[in-house]
């Protein structure tokens, strides 16, 4: 048992027991693979306030995809299986729902937008079609009754002509717009809580500050709250209020995103934002400096060691941390972390 | 460098074309054997449809006069050894030969698609006891199979449906089941479980309309086969019985005797059974052209 799960959810203080939409206790998901026994999410504990945006922030395989994979309970099993841990959504503790339950929650209370919106799209069904769905199922609606919910949606999402488009079929609509029409679809049902599996990656950069705008409007509009899952720094600056940070299927840091730019505490998310590019870094007058990377790769998280799992990555190691994983403790006033030096790299930062 | 005539390629590529009369001028222009299939299939099933108003006697109407008459006169094709019209035989046979031949081509794609779906999208011990299943079908050729299946149930024309469908199944299960495959792991039904959809309607909903193209391409490739083997079990004794006309017993009955002394008793029927069936062939690979998603635009 990790020590993060020993330690209650920080955020649980400041937002009251009925303000809390989604509360996640010690979530465990692990992979039981040919190579070994896979944590991919390690005893991570969040809570989401009404309507308001967390960011999961980490580079590929830290697990935040399989979070939340794991809320919507749509990890594959085999090889996955949702060991541990509690998920309660409205008080409703999902993962001791029957599936029978648990379809009845997806789509309706709890939606997600996927990575790809090229493949995530049936390319035989019309979009219009596609958005009925999830309304047929969910609030009985007609067909044609549905068509028509799914036309409002369609020109929320900010898509032109909303009539027609809902006639046409997927290889008609460009990426971003297939995008917007991806988020129709998880928002047909107001859900109460939206999770945005990296909805910008597949798209280009233009686009990305569309549908970014578009989820915040949408959010103040419907009043979703939103878990963003992304890799991408920058996005998390411009939307989120809170962000986690994984690494390697635990949470690393967690704090407020303004707390968190100004004063990172552990080197993993230092290490995240020096590998941003900046435009001065290209300049000749700043004397050429190389982009900074994180060294090394992320662990496999078959076998990992009883010791802070970013030891070998980190300029900061030292035998404690080779040693022993790291407690997950407030730093600062709501401002968590798992490093035995943040003391260290939050001076750094500062000086 | 060549000079490109835009507006060649925009007319080669169809992008003029108004209308279905304009949408027919170019199916033709494109796929002229596609064409003739399907004016070959238009005939056909016509012909089939039609039959009261087409022939101007009775397929069953035996008269001892003009046995054996020759094609040409008031009976055009001739007549059997009985007296009957060729032509008639012929264009009511059409009737057995649609009947049986798309009979027993939806039977078999429904029985197919059933299993091919459920076989792939849950696969399991249900996915391996059924695919051996097929494998132990497919082992048997078309022909052979049918003609146990219906020597088995008896000759009568629903008997015959079925002695040809069974056959047809394990292929039909076969594509669906590999399609399914592939589908099943596609974004598109995680995000239909993301919405909350059950697994049964995925596979209904989702996975089945996309496995339609192969199994219309599939389905027209079937037809062909089905007819000709329906004129096969016919030829064997083995199809719809007497006195229905169907053009495989047509040839039996007359390919030892009369071939010699009538051959117009042999040729018409073989003449309608090839054109059917290599209409049906020149349709299905044009539909296989058409379907194909890399050259659809």
């Amino acid at each position: 048992m990790s020590l993060q799960a020993a330690t209650p959810s920080n955020s649980a203080k400041q937002a009251t027991e009925t303000n809390r939409v989604l509360e996640v206790e010690d979530l465990q998901t692990y992979f039981y693979t040919r190579s070994g026994l896979v944590k991919a999410v390690d005893g991570v504990s969040f809570s989401l306030a009404r309507g308001a945006t967390l960011a999961i922030v980490g580079e590929s395989g830290c697990g935040k995809s399989v979070t939340a994979l794991s809320l919507m309970r749509l990890v594959a099993d085999p090889p996955g299986r949702i060991v541990g841990g509690r998920v309660r959504l409205e008080g409703v503790d999902l993962l001791g729902l029957d599936e029978a339950a648990m379809r009845d929650i997806r789509g309706n209370q709890i939606s997600m937008v996927f990575q790809e919106p090229m493949t995530s799209l049936n390319p035989v069904m019309t979009i219009g079609r596609q958005i009925s769905e999830a309304l047929i199922l969910h609030q009985r609606l007609s067909h044609k009754a549905a068509l028509m919910r799914a036309i409002e949606m369609l020109q929320l999402v900010g898509i032109p002509e909303p009539k027609q488009r809902a006639r046409e079929y997927p290889h008609q609509l460009s990426g971003g717009m297939r995008q917007r029409a991806m988020i129709a679809m998880a928002l047909a049902c107001n859900p109460r809580v939206l999770l945005a599996d990296e909805p910008t990656s597949a798209l280009d950069v233009t686009i990305q500050a569309q549908i970014l705008e578009l989820i915040a409007k949408l959010q103040r509009e419907l009043g979703t709250a939103v878990i963003l899952i992304t890799h991408d720094l920058g996005v998390v600056a411009e939307t989120a209020e809170r962000v986690i940070v994984m690494y390697a299927g635990r949470k690393v840091e967690e704090a407020a995103v303004g707390e968190l730019f100004a004063r990172p505490l552990h080197p993993y998310t230092r290490g995240l934002m020096n590998s941003i590019p900046r435009l001065a870094l290209m300049r000749r007058e700043a004397g050429q400096q190389r982009l900074q990377e994180i060294p090394g790769i992320v662990p496999a998280l078959s076998n990992l060691p009883q010791a802070c799992t970013f030891a070998p990555r980190c300029a900061f190691a030292d035998d404690k941390c080779r040693g022993q994983f790291p407690p997950y403790q407030e730093k600062r006033p709501d401002h968590w972390a798992a490093c035995w030096h943040s003391d260290r790299i939050a001076e750094k930062v500062n000086g | 460098m060549a000079v490109i005539d835009h507006d060649a390629e925009l007319a080669r590529a169809g992008a003029n074309v108004r209308g279905w009369m304009g949408g027919i001028f170019f199916f033709v222009r494109r796929y002229p054997l596609g064409a003739v299939g399907a004016v070959l299939m238009t005939i056909f099933v016509a012909t089939a449809l039609f039959a009261d108003q087409i022939s101007a006697f009775d397929p069953f109407t035996t008269n001892a006069r003009i046995s054996l008459a020759p094609p040409g006169g008031e009976h055009l094709l001739g007549a059997d050894f009985m007296g009957r019209d060729v032509f008639a035989r012929i264009v009511y046979g059409a009737r057995i030969s649609l009947a049986v031949g798309v009979g027993a081509t939806a039977v078999g794609c429904i029985i197919g698609v059933l299993i091919g779906l459920m076989s792939g999208f849950f696969g399991g011990w249900c996915d391996l006891i059924v695919q051996r299943l097929m494998d132990i079908m497919q082992s048997l050729p078309l022909l052979v199979m049918a003609l146990v299946m219906a020597a088995s149930l008896g000759p009568s024309l629903t008997n015959t449906i079925i002695a040809i469908a069974i056959p047809l199944v394990p292929n039909v299960a076969r594509i669906i089941r590999s399609n399914t495959l592939s589908l099943r792991e596609m974004p598109f039904v995680e995000a239909a479980r993301a919405i909350g959809m059950s697994e049964t309607r995925i596979a209904i909903v989702h996975v089945l309309p996309n496995t339609l193209a192969p199994l219309i391409v599939l389905a027209t490739a079937q037809l062909g086969s089905a007819i000709l083997v329906e004129s096969a079990l016919a030829f064997l004794g083995l199809g719809v019985p007497e006195p229905h006309p169907s053009w495989g017993r047509m040839l039996s009955e007359s390919a030892a005797e009369y071939v010699r002394t009538a051959p117009w008793l042999v040729i018409f029927p073989g003449v309608a059974i090839s054109a059917v069936v290599f209409g049906t062939n020149l349709f299905g690979d044009a539909i296989r052209d058409i379907l194909d998603p890399r050259q659809r635009l």
